[in-house]
């Protein structure tokens, strides 16, 4: 059997103006044949303008074991939310 | 495009080997059953990840397996128009193969592993492709009732518990309805064509309606997998369910074509509200499930003889890769050393 070629991960930006987002991934020998999968695996049907490829294993990924550590702090601070904040009627345009 | 559920060997719910497992596996099916989407990285007992992984490899087997009978008719089809139909609608077949196989690689097996498994003979790919492509109709009738019958399997799918395979069902689903709809607009153009024509037409939907009823699977009864996959939320309809569904949208479609199913037996309940078919022959789709059908011995020689006569140009292009790899890296270092 042999060795897979490299995985990548692929991100599309859908129109100009928005962000490029992970659709998926692929493998390729190199970074050229990779974009050119990418455009034929992830955009048939003008699903993109721009193509982003990165090589899997240069991600790093937050451990799901540490999300607690990672995002549970942000939950007590809801003052950081302007619905926090109590402001008669009156006002407007607050 | 296809899965069905063909389950099989092995991944039985292993018990839990420690107590510190038990809490785990307690952990993630409240986590199901909240709806929450399972992650890659995310701890998942080991009879998920296998389950998935079989599951998913099949399904990605089937799709790769798939683009063969209909690859079948491309040099053949009647007009141009047909032809770039049936060319896009191929290219989709292997796209979904790759969609489905990045996501079975998230479960920890590589990609050289699968295609080994299947070029093999050691994995299952779905049954129905081991029929043979006869006329220009069999296209029309795999478009209306195969891919309707993927569709109507894979919907249900786009909820999977498992996050990349629930996204690439609904990447897959998305691109997946113009195949039935142009195969149904292929029966229609000949229902509505000349005897030679209608006939070829009442010819493949008699040749192809009783194996896409089996494509779902072995009864209820007969199941094995159903009620574990149903807990973890990778199923979410039992077979008959789902076939029982695609019975009832598609006799009707076949009424407006015209045409006769192959089933003395069909009869509306009112009652019931659903149409009742006559028994399936299940010892034909274990015929075909284990290897005896029309063509499995003809597919699984094609995709064999694919991946050999594309060894040379997979070694190319690593040795380009590798070639161009060396060279950028002695340029930076001397462009380091010039500094």
């Amino acid at each position: 059997m042999n060795e897979d070629w490299a995985l990548y991960e692929v991100f599309i930006r859908a129109r100009s103006g928005l962000e490029h987002k992970h659709v998926g991934s692929l493998h390729a020998a190199d970074a050229r044949m990779a974009l050119e999968h990418a455009r034929d695996t992830y955009t048939r049907r003008q699903e993109g303008v721009s193509i982003w490829v990165v090589r899997s294993s240069e991600i790093i990924a937050s451990d799901p074991e540490e999300a607690e550590a990672l995002f549970e702090p942000a939950r007590d601070k809801v003052y950081r939310h302007p619905t926090f904040y109590s402001i008669p009627d009156d006002v407007k345009n607050i | 495009m296809y899965t069905q559920a063909l389950d099989s060997s092995g991944a039985e719910p292993r018990s839990p080997a420690s107590a510190g497992d038990a809490e785990r596996e307690r952990r993630f099916q409240e986590r199901i059953d909240r709806d929450e989407k399972i992650e890659p990285k995310d701890w998942m007992p080991e009879a998920y990840r296998q389950t998935l992984i079989r599951q998913i490899a099949q399904h990605a087997h089937s799709e790769i397996v798939g683009m063969l009978p209909e690859g079948n008719w491309i040099t053949r089809a009647p007009t141009l128009r047909r032809k770039v139909v049936l060319i896009a609608k191929v290219q989709d077949e292997g796209g979904h193969g790759m969609y489905l196989y990045s996501a079975a690689e998230t479960l920890g097996v590589s990609r050289g592993e699968l295609i080994e498994q299947l070029l093999a003979g050691r994995a299952k790919y779905s049954s129905i492709f081991n029929y043979p492509t006869l006329t220009w109709a069999d296209i029309g009738a795999i478009g209306w009732l195969v891919d309707g019958a993927a569709i109507m399997n894979q919907i249900p799918l786009c909820r999977c518990s498992y996050g990349p395979y629930a996204r690439a069902m609904v990447r897959i689903c998305k691109e997946e309805s113009f195949h039935q709809r142009q195969g149904y607009e292929i029966m229609l153009t000949l229902a509505r064509g000349t005897g030679a024509q209608r006939e070829m037409a009442q010819d493949a939907l008699n040749r192809w309606w009783w194996p896409s009823l089996m494509m779902f699977g072995p009864s209820d009864t007969e199941s094995v997998h159903t009620a574990q996959s149903m807990r973890w939320k990778i199923k979410r309809f039992s077979n008959d369910e789902l076939r029982q569904r695609f019975i009832d949208v598609t006799v009707p479609q076949a009424q407006f074509l015209d045409l006769s199913l192959p089933d003395p037996a069909l009869r509306w309940d009112e009652a019931a509200q659903h149409f009742i078919t006559g028994p399936i022959d299940w010892s034909e789709f274990q015929t075909v499930l284990k290897g005896h059908g029309p063509c499995n011995r003809e597919r699984l020689g094609a995709r064999r003889a694919a991946h050999e006569a594309g060894r040379w140009v997979r070694e190319a292009a690593a040795a380009y890769a590798d070639k161009h790899r060396d060279r950028a890296g002695g340029g930076a270092e001397r462009y380091a050393q010039a500094i």
